[in-house]
């Protein structure tokens, strides 16, 4: 990844995305960062963005060709945060419509912070999501939800363990009663801000024949377009034939993303860091 | 950013085209598959169902004991107290085998060698009285509880142990206005300072980075651990029944290392306040998983790594310092010693504080080295008392086991008054040039370097002096 001489100047700039996110129907207006909200269905992800945006949101609902995208706002510190609810989605295979949606504005609008809601009482499910999410951006922060409904099964998520395996913060919420949302507005703020540097768990236990495709294939795309933040995934979706990815690398689309990729501060090799919930 | 002229994006969908052929029709299911076994295991490990006990988790369940706010700074006083207790107790009987082989054995043999041969005095002076001694004295004083003690760190190290050090006051120095990292860079100060220093660099913010370059002296060095362990284990050990000894001993020695922790705060602090004023980062400490030390090879490198490394290093700036110590207290000027001159000139601001002028002049002499403080000290201390019979002459240094350099010691004037203030001064003063010349080169800036070596000098001689008076009023 390029080393950047100031990385907070770009991360903190409003300006750093806003051509992509115009591109994708947002009106950046006056806010500093965007925040993508994804999640399964029936997550609670429409509580966790109205509990998000409270009263002060104004929402608008996008005519999507069969789905919606839904808008809001809210202001935490002294910074303006818009939020795009996205269609809830079991994957990011793009293999119909809403995933597709999901899956380009994470892609394409390089939103500063992604939150993914998911279902305390159905991590294993969720956590799939989870990591394709993952795969594609660094900057993520999970939303544990339901924890109230978990307890009364009886199940007890070890929200420390979670955020370790999976390298980005990790906050409990009970959504519907407010509960913890506080404590994510704060950990949104500080991954949006930089305060909080994740360092996703990345899996790369792949049959051997993969990856010696995958490494051909990275090292093309590192050509190409150097910087690109999630080449990895990209060389993945191109081996697997994904239309919209082949034309994103036929038409140079990644290169806008390679040009922005946010940088990310230098870390010593010795020391892992990571993000503790 | 336009895709470079080497590779066009149709040459790369031209490879992908060509590699979906390779990997296979069934790659696509393999990647789910591991998808879903990732997710799968994650989940497993964080979730715990009903009626289900939670799973056993080997490093939770010890970092739950080790970070605790209750248990974990206790915890990590009783482990460092232990590991300075083993070293005291072990290290007493192979330094009395390497200085009877190095001193009482070699050192005459040498001297009848030269005189048969027929050295001037002076040469043989300066080569055996000097050279000769000063590095065999380092070599017997200090590689026995280094060779105990760097295994004993590094295994804690490879354990996975400091990592959950720094964890527990990372917190404390975010309090105290520094950056959290500044864990980090102590924990290499514990070994070295001038690698301490360059562990600094893992502290994005100036600011923060200054902070930890100038606390980073209160680290106890490699260098400085064999003078607390040899003056604890002859002075404070020697005020409580032998049983209980090397226990005292070793409670002296972690006393003064936190000591240092605390005054590593308490400057932070202040600096955070003052010139160095700033907003604090904030960063996460990831807990690296515990592993089973491998111990042979531990010990192993640890020897050739850290002991022999100290070790070269204090032998290579003994041997001059053996000729320089040799030629001060032999060249006369007038019906002085060079020496002499310079320790009745330091004297009475050496008293002032609770010293001497010898552990002053040590203390210039050692610049380069803190590992020579010591052998320094004694033998300018058998110049001082005139004392016969021990030394051949002026500027020779002697054998020394515990009980004899004690002796030498006392004969000198010291006090426990005087060892209590020689380990605070060897905590608490300044940098030794190989620390301030790597600060100097990765700061570039004069200033700094030089504030970095007077704060805690004058620090020293503050807490030196207070510590003097009370102990005087005290003890009436």
């Amino acid at each position: 990844m390029s080393q950047h001489p100031n990385p907070e100047s770009c991360e903190t700039c409003p300006m750093h995305n806003t051509a992509n996110l115009s591109k994708l129907g947002l009106d950046m207006g006056d806010w500093d960062y965007v925040i993508a909200l994804a999640g399964n269905p029936n997550t609670g992800k429409s509580t966790v963005f109205n509990a998000l945006t409270g009263l002060r949101q104004h929402t608008g609902n996008w005519p999507g060709k069969t789905v919606t995208r839904a808008e809001g706002g809210f202001e935490f510190g002294d910074k303006r945060y818009k939020i795009v609810d996205l269609p809830g989605t079991y994957s990011l295979l793009a293999t119909s419509l809403d995933e597709e949606i999901a899956r380009d504005f994470i892609l394409f609008g390089q939103p500063d912070v992604t939150v993914v809601v998911v279902d305390a009482t159905r991590l294993e499910r969720n956590l799939n999501l989870v990591l394709q999410v993952l795969e594609i951006t660094d900057r993520v922060v999970v939303c544990l939800n339901l924890i109230d409904e978990a307890q009364r099964h009886g199940l007890k998520v070890d929200e420390r363990r979670l955020a370790r395996d999976l390298g980005v913060p990790v906050v409990p919420t009970v959504a519907r009663s407010n509960g913890g949302i506080n404590n994510l507005l704060q950990t949104i703020s500080d991954v949006a801000t930089g305060k909080t540097v994740c360092n996703p768990r990345r899996f790369k236990n792949e049959p051997a024949e993969l990856k010696q495709a995958l490494q051909i294939l990275i090292e093309q795309l590192d050509e190409a377009f150097p910087g690109l933040p999630n080449a990895r995934w990209v060389a993945l979706r191109l081996l697997d034939g994904d239309e919209r990815i082949i034309e994103a690398v036929r038409k140079g689309e990644l290169g806008d993303l390679a040009g922005q990729a946010s940088p990310t501060p230098a870390i010593n090799p010795d020391l892992k860091l990571e993000v503790s919930s | 950013m336009k895709p470079s002229a080497q590779t066009t994006p149709n040459d790369i969908l031209a490879t992908a085209q060509a590699l979906r052929w390779e990997v296979g029709k069934d790659f696509h299911e393999k990647l789910m598959e591991s998808l879903y076994t990732n997710a799968n295991q994650i989940a497993d490990r964080a979730v715990t169902r009903p009626g289900e006990k939670p799973r056993f988790d080997l490093d939770r369940t010890i970092d739950r004991v080790v970070t605790s706010p209750r248990w974990g700074f206790l915890l990590m006083i009783l482990l460092f107290t232990l590991v300075f207790w083993i070293t005291i107790s072990l290290a007493n009987v192979p330094s009395r085998w390497i200085s009877i082989l190095l001193i009482d054995t070699i050192y005459p043999a040498l001297n009848a060698a030269a005189s048969s041969i027929g050295f001037p005095w002076w040469l043989q002076g300066i080569l055996i009285d000097g050279v000769y001694l000063a590095t065999a004295w380092v070599v017997s004083v200090m590689l026995p509880p280094m060779a105990i003690f760097f295994p004993l760190f590094t295994l804690l190290e490879d354990f996975g142990y400091l990592p959950r050090v720094a964890f527990n006051l990372d917190n404390a120095f975010k309090k105290v206005g520094a950056h959290g990292k500044q864990s980090l860079s102590m924990m290499m100060g514990f070994g070295c300072n001038a690698a301490g220093m360059i562990s600094t660099r893992i502290i994005d913010s100036p600011r923060e980075r200054m902070i930890a370059m100038i606390t980073n002296n209160f680290a106890l060095c490699n260098g400085r651990w064999p003078t607390q362990i040899l003056i604890a284990t002859i002075f404070i050990g020697a005020l409580v029944p032998t049983y209980l000894a090397g226990f005292v001993a070793a409670m002296a020695v972690v006393g003064i290392a936190l000591l240092g922790v605390l005054l590593t705060f308490a400057l932070s602090w202040y600096l955070s306040r003052t010139s160095l004023k700033g907003e604090v980062s904030s960063f996460s400490l990831e807990l690296p998983p515990y592993r089973p030390p491998r111990i042979l090879h531990t010990i192993y490198t640890s020897l050739i790594d850290r002991t022999i490394f100290v070790l070269w290093r204090a032998i290579v700036f003994a041997a001059p310092a053996g000729a320089v110590i040799w030629l001060v207290a032999n060249v006369q000027i007038g019906d002085q010693s060079i020496a002499e001159y310079l320790i009745n000139f330091l004297n009475p601001l050496g008293i002032l504080i609770g010293l001497n002028g010898v552990i002053l002049v040590a203390y210039i002499i050692a610049i380069p080295a803190n590992e020579i403080v010591i052998p320094t000290v004694l033998m300018l201390t058998v110049l001082m008392a005139g004392l016969t019979g021990v030394g051949e002459g002026a500027g020779v240094m002697f054998e020394a086991d515990l009980a004899s350099t004690k002796a030498i010691l006392v004969a000198g004037g010291w006090t426990l008054l005087t060892a209590v203030n020689l380990m605070l001064f060897s905590l608490v003063h300044n940098p030794c040039s190989t620390t301030l010349y790597t600060m100097y080169k990765e700061t570039g800036s004069r200033k700094w370097t030089a504030l970095a070596a007077m704060i805690p000098l004058v620090m020293g001689f503050a807490i030196t002096f207070i510590v003097a008076q009370v102990w005087r009023l005290i003890s009436g």
